[in-house]
């Protein structure tokens, strides 16, 4: 079985310093992975790189084929999609026009099936569909991301801190809809700080320290994991915190 | 002063805004889409103006050469950065734009030109050359500097600006060309007396700037181009080539400037060199709308027609001063008004 993404001794480097060292990953069809680890560890980096957004080495395959030759946007076309960290919403434009250009590459007939879909999934975006992208607040603005990069029909999801600066119930509610992906044919790779909640919804797991994985299996093993409950999910007890 | 000598003066200074306007808002659009500050937009406008004129007299200007030339480096260039990935599909499409059209326009002005031929094929030949100039010039130019910073994109433009001018030399000579006005219909109104070429100039204008507004409000590749120049990662992360928002707003710009040309060269004598200090004034006019703002732009671009009409009836010494002079209030205020630049990211 080939996965739908292979990633192989895959190293980043800004410059001299080498941020990501000899990582390799694999998603499935039909699979939530999520990647976990401290602030810095180069989750960001690797999925910008997996998106072409930052030159790599080493091998990376998207549905059998490899990727080394295509730039981001036939990355985009052959069904690879990023949410980036920092969201690149289109601020002027509205909801509507926003969402529009996210089915950029898709073929006309199947845009409105998509909005239908984006919409009945955030029922928050159909509401705002006028109003400018810039002005949604910040759970609003991450629907949208998600929305966006939705409409494209991915086969691939990957999302940078879907989680980061939101209020709990809003975490809450998009880690619903990141689950219910996975019953819609989306594969999902995700990256969090927020390990508790990815670790929940994931099948499989990857914990990075530093530029490399330390630590990969069921999601379910990993919460269970002693090194990874400490550093992690806050779950250590004084005394056992030493790594 | 009078009122008629007032009438007339604003007239004149509307007709002039009307095209700075025009090419504001070229100047605008391709920097909010590719970050370059369009020097040889004036080139544009000389080239349309003076490949028209030659043409009304029957002579094949050297532009479709240029047009030809420019086309084959190219697709060279294409070539070159497709060469680990060729695929049949790619090649023939960068074959046909590069080489196939600026062939097909040559051979079509060379059997086209003669001194009887209709203005209006005489125009589209014209507007024809300076698209495929201006398209080849992005690809050669500024889509392989696409990443690097405004200074270095600028310094590019101007070196651009330099050989298309130095060509224009050589393809249209140091004398001046008037070309045959797009219509002969006059009429007056009270003291004024408008004729074809100023409804002209209003009308495409007008027409121009309502077709843009079409285009980027209600069109999806209008929407990406937005999207281009709003955020750069996020359009490519929808699959929005960078390279294609370019080329459109390359092609649309010189195909602005070169309309603009053939609205103005009946009306005054242009040189090779002329385009320059006109493109300038649409500088001017995308600078106070701070190179984001069309309607800002409009509106100074009309500001600044005006003052060039007055000041060159008042004291025609320092008509080209006194217009220029108006930036430096208009950069303070802007100086003052945003203390804080953003710096490029990307």
């Amino acid at each position: 079985m080939s996965a739908l993404l292979q990633v192989s001794d895959v190293h980043i480097a800004y410059g001299k310093v080498e941020a990501v060292r000899g990582v390799s990953l694999e998603v499935g069809d039909n699979e939530i992975v999520t990647i976990i680890g401290a602030n810095g560890a180069g989750k960001t980096t690797l999925l910008n790189a997996i998106m072409g957004v930052l030159p790599l080495k080493g091998l990376t395959a998207f549905a059998g084929a490899d990727m080394a030759l295509l730039d981001i946007e036939d990355r985009v076309a052959a069904g690879l999609s990023l949410v980036p960290e920092h969201r690149e919403l289109f601020a002027t434009m509205n909801v509507e026009d926003n969402l529009q250009l996210g089915a950029f590459r898709t073929a006309k007939a199947a845009v409105a099936q998509s909005f239908e879909r984006v919409y009945t999934l955030f029922p928050r975006l159909k509401e705002r569909r006028k109003q400018l992208a810039g002005t949604l607040s910040g759970g609003e603005q991450q629907m949208l991301a998600m929305g966006r990069a939705l409409m494209g029909a991915p086969r691939l999801l990957m999302l940078d801190e879907p989680s980061l600066g939101l209020a709990p119930i809003i975490v809450a509610d998009i880690f619903r809809t990141i689950g219910e992906l996975r019953a819609a044919g989306v594969s999902v790779l995700l990256v969090e700080q927020n390990a508790q909640a990815a670790l929940k919804i994931a099948d499989r797991a990857y914990v990075m320290e530093l530029g490399e994985f330390v630590l990969s299996g069921p999601a379910s093993e990993i919460a269970t994991n002693q090194r990874v409950a400490a550093s992690y999910l806050g779950f250590a007890r004084e005394g056992e915190s030493a790594i | 002063m009078n009122t008629t000598i007032m009438l007339f003066l604003i007239q004149d200074g509307i007709t002039n805004g009307a095209i700075y306007a025009l090419l504001g808002l070229a100047l605008v659009l391709v920097f909010a889409v590719t970050r370059v500050i369009l020097i040889p937009q004036g080139e544009f406008v000389t080239y349309g103006a003076l490949s028209y004129a030659m043409l009304a007299t029957g002579n094949v200007p050297g532009t479709v050469w240029l047009a030809v030339a420019m086309g084959v480096v190219a697709c060279g260039l294409d070539l070159f950065a497709m060469r680990r990935a060729l695929h049949v599909k790619k090649i023939g499409r960068t074959v046909a734009i590069n080489i196939a059209l600026p062939l097909a326009i040559l051979a079509l002005t060379y059997s086209l030109a003669s001194a009887k031929t209709p203005i209006a094929v005489n125009l589209v030949l014209a507007l024809l050359i300076v698209a495929t100039i201006g398209l080849s010039l992005y690809r050669i130019a500024f889509q392989p500097l696409a990443h690097t910073s405004v200074l270095v994109l600028l310094i590019a433009s101007v070196g651009c600006h330099l050989a298309l001018q130095g060509l224009g030399l050589v393809f249209f000579g140091a004398e001046g060309l008037r070309g045959p006005a797009l219509s002969t219909a006059a009429f007056t109104v009270g003291p004024l007396r408008f004729t074809g070429q100023n409804i002209a100039v209003y009308g495409v204008t007008i027409a121009f700037m309502v077709a843009l507004w079409l285009f980027f409000g209600t069109t999806l590749m209008g929407k990406a181009l937005r999207a281009t120049a709003i955020n750069r990662l996020g359009a490519r992360l929808v699959g929005i080539r960078t390279t294609l928002s370019g080329q459109i707003a390359f092609l649309l710009a010189a195909v602005i400037g070169a309309i603009s040309g053939i609205l103005i060269v009946p009306i005054t004598t242009l040189y090779y060199d002329t385009g320059f200090l006109i493109g300038l004034k649409g500088f001017i006019a995308a600078i106070i709308g701070g190179l984001v703002s069309y309607p800002l732009t409009a509106v100074a671009a009309l500001i600044v027609g005006t003052v060039e009409a007055f000041s060159s009836f008042y004291a025609s010494n320092f008509k080209e001063v006194i217009v220029f002079f108006l930036i430096i209030p208009v950069l303070v205020l802007r100086s003052l008004a945003a203390p804080e630049v953003e710096e490029e990211k990307d």
